[in-house]
């Protein structure tokens, strides 16, 4: 119910978190809307001793539209992903699913940055960036760097930041055909995660929770470049995946839900004209 | 460290543990115990309060105050159930259409329900029963079956965007 | 017009709804003012022997006033040794002890995860914590015993000195010639899960010892029998104890009296001299509260082809967990309850109680009568599909007809009243049951994805099942002409306080919002039972209407010595609350008159009300649902209703109970269930793991009215706490396995989630290709 004790420190500027995580090493870890962490943390799942509030660094929240690409500043939360008017008309994938994460309460809290560097393969953001193609850009004591969605998660709850870097934007390109997405999100019960999720954006397919990180459903996509049907690609869905088995699902019944949502998520975003 | 937030109107300001939550701090350090702990995963939405930070536009919006820490809540304006009535006397909207449509039972989800549902309204002042029970998939309840909290919401909608006109 | 039968909104709320209600977290009395917080140290392993305990580090640990563990237990007489054939009776909801007795700390044995072995006495609940974690404690495994199969082909024993892990056996054995001569038999083994009854307050308690008493506050339904089991417990006169119930965050039967861990909180108040407060966390919760359900049904149903059903067999084997508290009490409900309300002329029933190393069951919303009316629903639908017959043309030819009443069952049990044939055409008529199968049928003609299920179910229930225990209530008129009830009933959200004011006000004329309900303060109200068993409207309400009429009594007696007339030409009109000459307005007497004019203490009456029996509730639920067939889904979207227990004293109240009890029952259906792996280990030990309803999974119900009153007590009233529960588990089971029943399927076990509902469908013969595989389980868990 309550974490162990910790030592709380407050950064201003970004900066000042990287300063603050260069003290402490691997013992600091550094804290957004805390909706990821803090839920650690107090069943003591997590217990770093010292937190990094990087709440108030104002400067990472944003949507932008830029050259080629949208920029989404790492600490924008979820509720003003799924309300920017700018992500509805051109990257609705992606205020749709921020819309989806959670519960209201949670969306207010919870960022992009803390959801995608947390790197729950059962979350939903981490494979919409994926479907997206984005690009993240992340700073550290040795300056900053830009890594593909692709490389961007390692493996359960780990992504590939060093300790001391901070996540500070996501870069994602246009697509091709803004409507040309679909998020399927299957559940118990709507708060629940994914037992399976798929995100669609043109050709890119993205599995929520069929592994130990996110997974592009490379199989489905090399069968529509064959020129393969929706219902005939997504045949191909759980090709390469790990689905872990737990209470609600077992490996078979992931798999086949991989099938049904892959199809249903391609046919509806090819009926987006 | 020393944590100063506006309550219900108030400045309140304590040395507290840097680990304390902040639905502790509005329980123990600002007295307003109508905020209740029911979960420790972050689920029940029992603890649900508004919170504003500094140069946010608003009344705020509907937390879980169990997992917010305090300190992340220093400099905020929190609204909890017992800072609603707008000092004339009378119950706000919400919790008067609670009253009128049986809208509680035992009581304990209440004012975190009571507070998720005036956030609700502030970000959608006319919602359908479909979106109001999304909107309220946060906030557990074990007594009532939701129906009458759902008729509560729905009810109290249109008096609720009358005050905000008028 | 009396205010009995209208709509009245609760007088309980604009407290609650402004400064919150005050429950035992949030007490901020002058007693409680250095109380220091309680935090237990719980087992890890679901089956293990203590062979050390170490302590030194958690004693050391900041804010640590004291840790207490079984040696420090040295206070308290241990229990006498069981005494041969001193069995406790099947039928009494009390612990079996002797040899299957449960200790307060563990001694040397643990026999659950969540089981408390030690207790960490701290300044505030942060520290707490940390000492907690500090305290070590060595175990040696033992094997697991998890399970209904598993108590029962064991070599392992839960308990020294049995011979198996049954400590009850009672029941009929299998005599199958009652199904000769049936067309038609169909049987089965089902699951009733086990739940968690998960009020969104946890148990919570805090005492302090002055001079020789004991002030215990507790979140419980019963104040009265909390004081008594205290009493025993720690060895004191009840005299010296008092209980003080706050408001009570929901019971949900879980609540009953207190157990262990708030028994041990008073214990170590008198150990360590300090005041202590004890507020459990939710993962505790869910595995230091009782669980409920748990049972494992085998039944067998046959009739004739048109529909009559000759004899029905119902086989419990009752999970109990590590230690059983209610003894056979469960199981003895659901036997009684067996033929539900159908006309059956041969019925068997048996049951055994097992032990297992999981979280003790006791009751919980409905408690024995779901699992019964759960089991002779799916018998009725199995047996309808066996014939190939409507579900509810089935059940409309099997219903006792109104004129049978009272009725008396092969179980034991006798009806009071009812009219089941008109709740069941009430409610098809209102779900458009016609139109429903109609669609249903155009949907499977198409092959939609998305299949129609309709779900029936037809019940009745027992309430007031300790009708001979009473209730008691004490009224005052002051002489400001206000009156206050003191009630032994215990309400926990159900409204007690509107309804008893009601009661009140219809039978004096003294308003409501002069009226003052007090419950739950054993120095106030010394005899009383508590709410549980849908009890209090028809004893402790009726208590209440009975102290009224006497005090009217009272009253007219004073009223027609103030008026110098005879009684018998006095009328009371409750419309102005007034005592007069009959038709002479002019004369009236206000009850502050009449009420210092009495003097102190002058208008006040005190029944203790034996009920004449308990009353049988009844109703149908039809529930509608749409399945994905593709991914198992299932979604709920009408859900309809008549729940009839009597006379409604406040509809709105009666409304809420039923909405309550529905989506507990459409939660057990659906979504919720405490899983455990092979070792023990609880699987579904947060809110993220158990599927607790919520609003998103629910449609707004739709409720028909019907009020059969009973004649066993003044008001006509039964008890509604329990009867939504009980009737929409089945409907909605019902509806899920309709929705696939032209694909060959005939059963799926509760909850219905997707992955079990894919399963079936998977496996079925008319279904999507069976690879072969698992019939609905889950990976790993156990049940």
């Amino acid at each position: 119910m309550i974490p162990a004790p910790f030592t709380y420190k407050r950064a201003l500027s970004v900066d000042q978190a990287l300063d603050l995580a260069a003290e402490d090493g691997d013992e600091a870890k550094f804290l957004a809307g805390g909706h990821s962490l803090l839920p650690l943390m107090k069943l003591r799942l997590a217990v770093p001793e010292v937190l990094i509030d990087i709440g108030r660094l104002g400067e990472l929240r944003y949507v932008r539209g830029e050259d080629g690409h949208i920029a989404v500043g790492a600490l924008t939360s979820h509720d003003e992903l799924a309300r920017s008017e700018l992500l509805a008309s051109e990257l609705p994938l992606l205020a749709h699913a921020a819309g989806q994460v959670g519960d209201p309460q949670v969306r207010h809290r919870g960022t992009i940055g803390g959801s995608l560097v947390h790197a729950d393969p059962a979350a939903d953001l981490p494979a919409v960036i994926l479907a997206l193609d984005a690009t993240l850009v992340a700073r550290g004591p040795a300056g900053s760097r830009e890594i593909g969605a692709g490389q961007f998660f390692q493996g359960l709850f780990e992504s590939v930041l060093e300790p001391g870097e901070l996540l500070t934007e996501i870069r994602i390109p246009r697509p091709q055909a803004a409507g040309r997405w679909s998020f399927q999100k299957f559940t118990k019960r709507a708060i629940d995660w994914a037992i399976v999720g798929v995100a669609v954006q043109d050709d890119r397919v993205a599995l929520v929770n069929m592994g130990q990180t996110p997974l592009r459903a490379g199989p489905v996509e090399q069968a529509l470049a064959e020129g393969a049907a929706p219902r005939d690609a997504a045949a191909h869905a759980a090709e390469g995946s790990s689905p872990p088995e737990d209470i609600n699902a077992d490996r078979r019944y992931r798999e086949h839900l991989a099938r049904v949502l892959v199809a249903r998520a391609l046919e509806e975003s090819r009926s987006r004209l | 460290m020393k944590v100063t937030i506006t309550v219900n109107g108030s400045q309140v300001a304590a040395e507290v543990a840097d680990r304390t939550l902040l639905v502790h701090f509005l329980r123990d350090v600002a007295n307003l115990t109508a905020t209740n702990v029911g979960c420790d995963s972050t689920s029940c939405g029992a603890c649900t309060v508004l919170m504003k930070g500094a140069g946010e536009a608003g009344g705020g919006k509907s937390v879980k105050s169990c997992t917010v820490l305090a300190a992340q809540a220093d400099g905020s304006e929190v609204t909890t159930v017992e800072g609603l009535a707008d000092g004339t006397g009378e119950m706000h909207p919400v919790q008067a259409a609670f009253h009128a449509e049986h809208g509680l039972q035992c009581g304990f989800c209440t004012p975190g329900m009571v507070m998720a549902a005036v956030s609700l309204l502030a970000e959608n002042p006319s919602p359908t029963e479909d979106e109001v029970r999304t909107a309220l998939e946060g906030n557990l309840c074990r007594c009532t079956g939701y129906h009458n909290i759902v008729r509560a919401v729905l009810a109290a909608a249109p008096a609720v965007s009358e005050r905000r006109v008028g | 017009m009396s205010i009995l039968g209208t709509r009245v909104v609760r007088t309980e709320d604009p407290r609650l709804l402004t400064v919150g209600g005050t429950y035992v977290d949030d007490l901020r009395l002058p007693e409680l003012a250095d109380a220091a917080r309680v935090t237990f140290v719980r087992s890890p392993m679901a089956h293990a022997k203590i062979t050390g305990m170490d302590t030194d580090a958690a004693r050391q640990a900041p804010g640590v006033l004291a840790v207490l563990t079984i040696q420090d237990m040295d206070d308290l007489t241990p229990p006498p040794p069981p005494e041969p054939g001193s069995e406790v009776s099947e039928g009494a909801p009390l612990p079996i002890g002797g040899l299957w007795s449960e200790p307060l700390l563990a001694i040397d044995r643990v026999r659950y995860v969540g089981e408390p072995v030690a207790m960490v006495i701290t300044s505030d609940s942060y520290q707490g914590e940390d000492a907690a974690e500090l305290v070590s404690i060595d175990y040696e495994p033992l094997p697991a015993v998890i399970g209904v199969g598993g108590a029962l082909d064991t070599p392992t024993l839960l308990f020294d000195g049995t011979d198996s892990n049954v400590p009850v056996d009672s029941g009929e054995a299998a005599d199958d010639a009652i199904f000769q001569g049936c067309d038609a038999v169909a049987e089965r083994t089902i699951v009733n899960q086990r739940l968690a009854p998960m009020p969104l307050e946890g148990r919570a308690a805090a005492a302090r010892f002055a001079d020789g008493k004991l002030t215990y506050w507790v979140s419980t339904q019963n104040a009265q029998i909390s004081r008594f089991i205290l009493a025993g417990a720690l060895g004191m006169d009840p005299g010296s104890i008092r209980v003080i119930t706050p408001d009570v965050g929901g019971g949900f039967g879980a609540k009953v009296g207190i157990d262990r861990d708030a028994i041990l909180v008073a214990w170590a108040a008198r150990k360590t001299g300090r005041a202590l407060r004890w507020v459990e966390t939710r993962s505790e919760n869910l595995v230091g509260m009782t669980h409920g359900r748990a049972q494992e049904q085998t039944i067998k149903i046959g009739g004739t082809n048109d529909g009559r059903v000759l004899a029905y067999r119902l086989d419990v084997v009752q999970d109990t967990g590590a230690y059983p508290r209610m003894s056979g009490f469960l199981p003895f409900l659901t036997k009684l309850m067996a033929v539900g309300p159908y006309d059956i002329a041969n019925v068997q029933t048996k049951s055994r109680v097992v032990v297992t190393n999981t979280t003790p069951i006791s009751a919980y919303r409905g408690a024995g009568r779901p699992e019964a009316t759960a089991a002779i629903e799916r018998a009725m639908d199995l047996f309808a599909a066996e014939i190939g017959m409507d579900p509810a043309e089935v059940r409309r030819k099997n219903l006792i007809p109104p004129d049978k009443f009272p009725y008396s069952t092969p179980t034991g049990a006798t009806y009071d009243t009812g009219d089941y044939v008109t709740a069941l055409d009430k409610v098809l008529a209102a779900s458009g049951y016609a139109g429903l199968r109609a669609e249903q049928a155009r949907r499977r003609e198409q092959g939609d994805v998305l299949q129609l299920g309709i779900g029936v179910a037809s019940y009745v229930e027992i309430t007031a099942a300790d009708a001979a225990a009473g209730e008691t209530a004490r009224l005052a008129v002051h002489g400001d002409g206000t009156a206050t009830v003191y009630t032994g009933s215990s309400a926990h959200g159900q409204g007690h306080h509107t309804a008893w004011a009601m009661l009140v006000e219809s039978e004096l004329g003294i308003p409501m919002a002069n009226v003052t309900v007090i419950h739950g303060d054993t120095d106030l109200i010394p005899e009383g039972v508590g709410t549980y068993a849908s009890r209090s409207l028809q004893l402790g309400g009726v208590a209440v209407h009975k102290a009224a009429l006497e005090v009217k009594e009272q009253a007219r007696r004073v009223a027609a010595d103030m008026l110098e007339a005879a009684e018998a030409d006095l009328e009371l009109d409750t419309g102005r609350g007034a005592w007069q000459v009959r038709g002479d307005p002019g004369t009236g007497r206000s009850w502050a008159d009449v009420a210092t004019h009495a003097g102190a203490d002058g208008l006040t009456a005190y029944v203790q009300f034996t009920g004449g029996g308990a009353t049988f509730p009844f109703g149908t639920h039809v529930a509608v649902v749409e399945v994905d067939t593709e991914t198992g889904k299932v979604r709920l979207i009408r859900h309809v209703t008549a729940d009839d227990a009597g006379t409604v004293v406040n509809p709105v109240l009666a409304e809420g109970q039923r909405h309550g009890g529905i989506a507990q029952g459409v939660a057990q259906a659906l979504l919720e269930e405490m899983l455990y792996d092979a070792d023990g280990n609880p699987l579904t030990g947060t809110l993220a793991d158990y599927a607790a309803i919520t609003a998103t999974e629910l449609p707004s119900f739709e409720l028909v009215n019907s009020e059969t009153p009973t004649d066993i007590n003044p008001l006509g009233v039964k008890g509604i706490g329990e009867a939504g529960t009980i009737g929409a588990t089945p409907a909605t089971q019902n509806a899920v396995i309709d929705a696939v029943s032209h694909l060959g399927i005939r059963h799926i076990d509760m909850p219905a989630t997707p992955s079990r509902v894919w399963a079936a469908i998977s496996d079925a013969p008319g279904g999507q290709g069976g690879s072969g595989g698992q019939g609905g389980q889950t990976k790993g868990a156990a049940r």
